[in-house]
């Protein structure tokens, strides 16, 4: 009888408590047990598709050294921005203007000093302890910050011939239509010469055509870097003070010293991660569009090439030859000339590099500025600095060239605008 | 005056008399309430261990189950007279990739008011800290706030007092300890963010880098059936500000202040710690490396059945849940005026079984959220985790 009343209370026990395991299943099932991958619409970072293993695999290990961040015991510093690829370029996409570049120099009768006897061009405005973060020396005529663009698709961009592009180029306005772009010259020497010699012995590359002893650069807002092994390696030295074999010595702060130590020794980074790195951006695939065939954005579409906007953001580019084969030779539609614009005074901050004046900027890519604030913390911030913090603030500020487009935007109706503006969210 | 010395005199000693019949309090007991100590012979040696399979998705990517031995912890008990005890942990952390010595230390216990304890010890910041031993947990993972706000299991090189006195059911107990400190890997490291975690080193054992102690205290009340709960801070400087006598930079210093939580309602066990960690950064990395970090964890835990077994004598099946969150860098950008993210949120569920009480086979699920600084859309993470955990 007692071992029967031991059981019965040992079952309403088990009775009384079992809610407990579907609950834990239930719980445990939330979420789809694992949360599903996001659309590739959604986001940007994704491989080129069609590579193979070992690209592949060298992809995913450009990602890793991507993402990496630098500590002290790495080399970061002495002084730098950002202590790590991603840090800027979050999702592959815009940066944060937290993480904002500064640039600085001074104008002189014999043209734009980049002041580097005093740190320039580039404020390195942290610093590791025990050194101090630069700041732009008072005697600089011009400084512009420069945020973080986003990186998808640049193989595409690297690849387009340098015979492309000059064949676009307009610079004395020939054809009378207002829009004068030109190409970015970039001295061959120094660090440019290295980068040179190793892209020939690692691609095969071959000579790159010359203007005046120059080349054409591409990358970055003023479009003075050549090539993705040149933005990079200046960018773990600029921006994280990571030194490399093309770039072995540290940022200096000479406001407090001619002293470029952090205590590792150099290279802090290797030249395969370098290379791991170029390898990833060269492969990341362009962005993806969102709805491009719906009414509206096409509605949209047909009023920025009616209102002149793709003179400079050209909506088709092609790709000269690559090893990779989702590149080689095709068609893409980044929305840039890769030229420098004069842009007006609005957009002129007394700063600028090779043989840009103050006012010209490299056109940006528009693919992807959909999703900028996606990267941005859930705000776009556009143009150069991100000063615009929506697409038709940024469409105001466009003066110079563009002066014409941005008055032909204002004439559109309050719909016309809406349509081209969500053509613009679609890229 | 003299009255007023009489008088706390007389009030400990009462005290005394009153807590030899009582329990340790959970934190200060916290290293001698393991099994495995006996009071039979002069040294013991015991441990414990946890062995975990983790399988993990983010975004929609796995890597696929993973199994780890995570720790192996190896204890060496003394008792080197009445008044005398020597206690020590060895632990081999990831399969025996990281050792280190977490404990060693002496008590000379002058009063159940008045211990001396010197050596590795490991300063009371929170309860976790001190009572950290996986077998005691239904949950896989540390929490949040216990690894990465404080930095558990923090153990430095330092001595201090602690006791403990009260009457009936009610105790108090204080801790107070002067170590050698967090040192400067606590920004600029590989996180990427302020982590006093990565301010622990094997220094720690040596010598004092800057040569100024850090200064750590507990006070707690507990009692006998409704539970405990402790007020703790740490303060110290973590830079090298003097270099050969010179001034290189200012004093930097870091602060930990905690509140834990033990107590049981009804036949359901809580137990939560919140922390706020304030860190005095050079104003150009405040704002990308996090100067005012907090979070917190909550724990609640129920016996759901007690099935019978042949040849166990209380085995029984456990729920839990767990909330917790923690957010690495508070304040706002000075740029855009916005909110500054980096924060971490999870929940879980646990199953447990324990055959005994000194071991436990664990079945977890987890989901965490995270944003980065800049507040983009959350990472979700899912995990299902299933281990075992035992002292031996």
């Amino acid at each position: 009888m007692k071992d029967l009343r031991v059981t019965r209370l040992r079952s309403d026990l088990v009775r009384r408590n079992l809610w407990a395991i579907p609950l834990f299943v239930l719980l445990s099932a939330c979420d789809g047990l694992g949360p599903s991958a996001p659309a590739e619409t959604e986001v940007l970072a994704g491989p080129l598709p069609g590579m193979s293993g070992p690209q592949l695999a060298l992809h995913i290990r450009g990602d890793e050294e991507f993402g990496r961040v630098f500590g002290v015991a790495d080399g970061l510093g002495p002084i730098f921005v950002a202590e790590s690829c991603e840090r800027c370029h979050v999702g592959d996409g815009k940066g944060h203007p937290v993480f904002n570049l500064t640039r600085f120099g001074r104008l002189t009768s014999t043209g734009f000093d980049p002041m580097r006897s005093a740190g320039g061009p580039q404020v390195q405005n942290r610093a590791i302890l025990n050194h101090r973060g630069e700041v732009v020396p008072a005697s600089a005529t011009g400084a512009a910050g420069f945020t973080a663009p986003a990186v998808t698709g640049l193989g595409f961009l690297e690849a387009v011939d340098d015979a492309t592009l000059l064949a676009l180029e307009d610079p004395t306005d020939s054809d009378g239509d207002g829009i004068s772009g030109r190409v970015q010259l970039v001295d061959a020497a120094g660090v440019v010469s290295e980068v040179i010699d190793l892209e020939r012995f690692l691609d095969g590359a071959g000579d790159r055509l010359r203007i005046d002893g120059r080349l054409i650069g591409r990358f970055g807002k003023k479009a003075s870097a050549i090539s993705l092994l040149h933005q990079t390696a200046n960018a773990y030295r600029e921006d994280m003070g990571i030194t490399s074999d093309l770039l072995p010595v540290d940022p200096i702060n000479f406001a407090v010293g001619g002293f470029a130590t952090d205590g590792v020794p150099d290279p802090e980074v290797s030249s395969d991660a370098v290379q791991a790195v170029v390898f990833y951006l060269r492969t990341l695939r362009a962005p993806v569009r969102r709805e491009a065939d719906a009414p509206e954005v096409v509605a949209g579409e047909r009023l920025f090439i009616d209102i002149g906007c793709a003179k400079c953001h050209l909506p088709s580019l092609t790709a000269g030859s690559s090893t990779i084969a989702a590149i080689d030779r095709v068609t893409f539609h980044p929305y840039t000339d890769l030229l420098l614009h004069d842009m007006g005074p609005e957009l002129d901050d007394g700063y600028t590099e090779g043989r840009a004046v103050t006012s010209e900027w490299r056109t940006a890519p528009l693919w992807g500025i959909g999703l900028a604030a996606v990267s941005q913390g859930g705000t776009g911030f556009f143009l150069h600095d991100g000063r615009a913090t929506s697409l038709e603030q940024a469409i105001d500020l466009h003066g110079g060239e563009a002066a014409s487009s941005r008055l032909r935007f204002r004439g559109l109706s309050a719909e016309d605008q809406r349509r081209l503006v969500t053509f613009l969210r679609s890229l | 005056m003299r009255r007023l010395v009489a008088i706390c005199v007389s009030f400990l000693g009462v005290s005394a008399v009153t807590l030899l019949a009582q329990d340790t309090t959970m934190v200060q007991g916290g290293i001698y309430q393991r099994p495995f100590i006996v009071e039979s012979g002069r040294t013991a040696v015991g441990g414990y261990f946890e062995a975990n399979t983790t399988w993990s998705r983010t975004e929609g990517v796995n890597e696929g189950p993973s199994t780890d031995l995570r720790r192996f912890n190896i204890f060496l008990f003394s008792t080197l007279g009445p008044r005398l005890q020597f206690t020590s942990e060895l632990e081999f952390e990831e399969g025996g990739e990281e050792v280190r010595v977490e404990t060693a230390l002496l008590d000379y216990r002058l009063h159940p008011a008045l211990v001396i304890r010197a050596g590795v010890l490991l300063p009371p910041i929170g309860a976790f800290n001190v009572n950290h031993d996986g077998p005691r947990y239904e949950f896989v993972e540390r929490p949040l706030v216990s690894t990465e706000i404080i930095p558990a299991t923090l153990a430095e090189a330092g001595f201090g007092v602690h006791g403990r006195f009260g009457a009936r059911a009610w105790s108090f107990s204080y801790d107070t300890y002067l170590t050698n400190g967090l040192n400067s890997g606590i920004l600029l490291n590989e996180a990427g963010r302020t982590r006093l975690a990565d301010g622990k080193g094997i220094s720690l054992f040596e010598d004092d880098e800057n040569g100024s102690p850090a200064f750590s205290a507990r006070i707690a009340t507990r009692h006998r059936s409704v539970g405990e709960i402790g007020l703790s801070h740490y303060r110290g400087i973590y830079n090298v500000f003097r270099l050969e006598g010179e001034q290189v930079d200012e004093k930097r210093w870091v602060s930990l202040t905690a509140v834990d939580l033990e107590r049981r309602v009804g036949p359901i066990e809580v137990r939560g710690e919140v922390a706020f960690a304030r860190i005095d950064l050079p104003s150009d990395l405040r704002e990308i490396q996090g100067d005012r970090q907090w979070g917190f964890y909550l724990d609640a835990v129920t016996t759901v059945w007690r099935p019978r077994i042949r040849g166990l004598t209380d085995p029984h099946l456990r729920v839990g849940v767990r909330l917790e969150r923690v957010d690495f860098n508070q304040g706002q950008f000075s740029t855009t005026g916005r909110k500054r993210f980096d924060e971490r949120n999870a929940a879980s569920v646990a199953l447990s079984f324990r055959p005994v009480p000194e071991t436990v086979f664990r079945l977890n699920y987890r989901v965490e959220r995270f944003r980065d600084l800049q507040g983009n859309p959350a990472e979700r993470t899912s995990t299902i985790q299933a281990g075992v955990a035992t002292y031996f």
